[in-house]
């Protein structure tokens, strides 16, 4: 069972950094934006699979911060992409 | 008892493995940054709900099982938002070009 | 080959080729991005290395916070960004910092490789003492009673670094809002997200912080999950930086290193030492010392990728 949920944690990150391979490159900031949300997600998946193949409980406090950390900093690129305006973007000084 | 659970618990990773697949292949494949936003969001989400399917029986008690589960709605709550957004984002920006 | 070498194989893999990717892409915003997809996949490999407490610290402070502080300098530096990657050094200055590079690199690998077997530890001792001190959790028995003092100066000079990012403000703008205003469609999904994330993250914050004392966690990864929820609400223009002459947010600030000094200096009437603990409240002291942390942290941190003063606050 170790080595099946080992294998599966492998396969996720494999199928992560597949996705990141095209992501990164991905012509345009909008194929960059995903790119937290899906490391965020597979890593989430591969930190559980970890945990519970290894038995360290406290890999799921990891998995839980990564959830928070990844959706906040997909919020902060969509804030920060060097683009034009729409109603959740502009920024105002006085 | 615990082979059922083994089994029911390779099962459902098997089949959270292959939505994982079946996202990096939309990832890949899909001609649109729109397009793969929807493979990314929507496969992932359902690959980590199997996942966490999956580990529940293993997860050592009540507690932990609600954790784990806790974990998959936050990341649900957090790509439906995030989907919203960036497909705005890539709407804009094929817009500007 | 083993499973889990094959594992930590193709992790090192993802780590370098996305390490060498933020390196080498042109645009800011796209190296941004793979800087903090980097962070995320190197907090797996602290997971590996069985370092739960750096990995919480990576994914919190390492990838998130560094990214959006990342992403404000990009944007403040977008006017000269053309100009910065016209400009390409001369041939000699780039071998020359290759070199230095591979020389580092080298120096690096050597220190590592040649450490003595088996290497010097102070690992038994420190856990036949950690029982004294209350706390399970054995680094964060280092952090706050073996090597207290190092902690408390770390969380002053977190202060003065906020002094220094307020002192960037115009005479004219001082003790005003610090970053512009966000405004966000108050219907829309982002506002959403701001009003119904926070308080999970909040209670995950202080879940983290509490689980230090015994499995890893603590009052760092804790404030800075707390501090990234601040910043959620903000960006979505659900809630407004205060203006950072308010007397209230002062408090806060101050707050973590004020307790932190007064448990210290109370060590040498209990204890007999600046920062001792006597041994029956050593973990009641140390929970008093961590809740004025988690606070300054969060709000150090929020106040520093804020930025400096840039609205003023006077009508």
């Amino acid at each position: 069972m170790t080595g099946f949920l080992l294998a599966a944690a492998g396969f996720v990150l494999a199928m992560v950094a597949l996705g990141l391979v095209r992501i990164l490159r991905g012509p345009g900031n909008a194929d960059r934006l995903m790119a937290a949300q899906l490391m965020g997600t597979g890593g989430i998946a591969t930190l559980l699979l970890l945990g519970a193949a290894t038995d360290v409980p406290a890999t799921r406090d990891a998995a839980l911060t990564l959830a928070l950390l990844a959706i906040f900093a997909t919020v902060a690129f969509v804030k920060g992409i060097p683009a034009a305006d729409d109603p959740d973007r502009t920024q105002e000084s006085e | 008892m615990s082979l059922v659970l083994d089994v029911f618990s390779i099962a459902a990773i098997c089949a959270g493995a292959f939505f994982f697949l079946a996202g990096t292949a939309g990832l890949l494949r899909f001609p649109d940054a729109l397009t793969r936003l929807h493979a990314l969001t929507k496969a992932d989400n359902l690959g980590l709900g199997l996942v966490v399917l999956g580990l529940l029986p293993r997860a050592g008690g009540v507690l932990p099982a609600l954790k784990l589960i806790a974990i998959w709605l936050l990341v649900l709550l957090a790509s439906a938002i995030v989907s919203q957004l960036i497909g705005r984002a890539a709407r804009r920006e094929s817009r500007l070009q | 080959m083993s499973w889990t070498l094959a594992l930590e194989a193709g992790l090192a893999a993802l780590v370098l080729g996305v390490a060498v990717w933020t390196l080498s892409v042109r645009q800011t915003f796209a190296a941004v991005v793979a800087f903090v997809v980097y962070g995320l996949a190197l907090t797996l490999v602290w997971v590996r290395l069985s370092a739960l407490d750096v990995a919480l610290t990576e994914a919190a402070i390492g990838s998130g916070l560094t990214g959006v502080l990342l992403l404000g300098a990009a944007a403040r530096l977008r006017a000269t960004e053309a100009d910065a990657v016209a400009e390409r050094p001369g041939a000699g200055v780039r071998a020359a910092a290759a070199a230095l590079a591979a020389l580092v690199a080298l120096a690096l690998a050597a220190a590592v490789l040649y450490l003595p077997e088996p290497a010097h530890t102070l690992a038994p001792a420190a856990m036949a003492e950690l029982p004294a001190t209350g706390m399970r959790n054995a680094v964060t028995g280092v952090l706050m009673a073996y090597r207290a003092a190092d902690t408390l100066l770390e969380k002053v000079v977190v202060l003065i670094s906020l002094i220094g990012v307020w002192s960037l403000a115009q005479d004219k703008l001082w003790g005003g809002r610090p970053g512009l205003l966000h405004h966000a469609d108050p219907d829309g999904a982002l506002a959403f997200l701001a009003r119904r994330l926070p308080p999970v993250g909040i209670v995950a914050g202080i879940y983290i912080a509490w689980l230090g004392a015994d499995q890893p966690g603590g009052a760092f990864p804790g404030g800075t999950i707390i501090a990234a929820m601040w910043l959620l609400a903000m960006m979505a223009g659900v809630t407004d930086a205060p203006p950072i002459s308010r007397r209230w947010l002062r408090l806060v600030l101050v707050a973590g290193p004020a307790v932190f000094l007064a448990v210290g200096f109370s060590g040498f009437f209990t204890a007999g030492a600046f920062l001792a603990y006597p041994v029956a409240y050593a973990k009641a002291l140390i929970v008093v010392i961590e809740v004025g942390m988690v606070l300054t942290i969060a709000a150090t941190l929020g106040l520093l990728m804020a930025g400096p003063p840039e609205r003023s606050d006077k009508p």
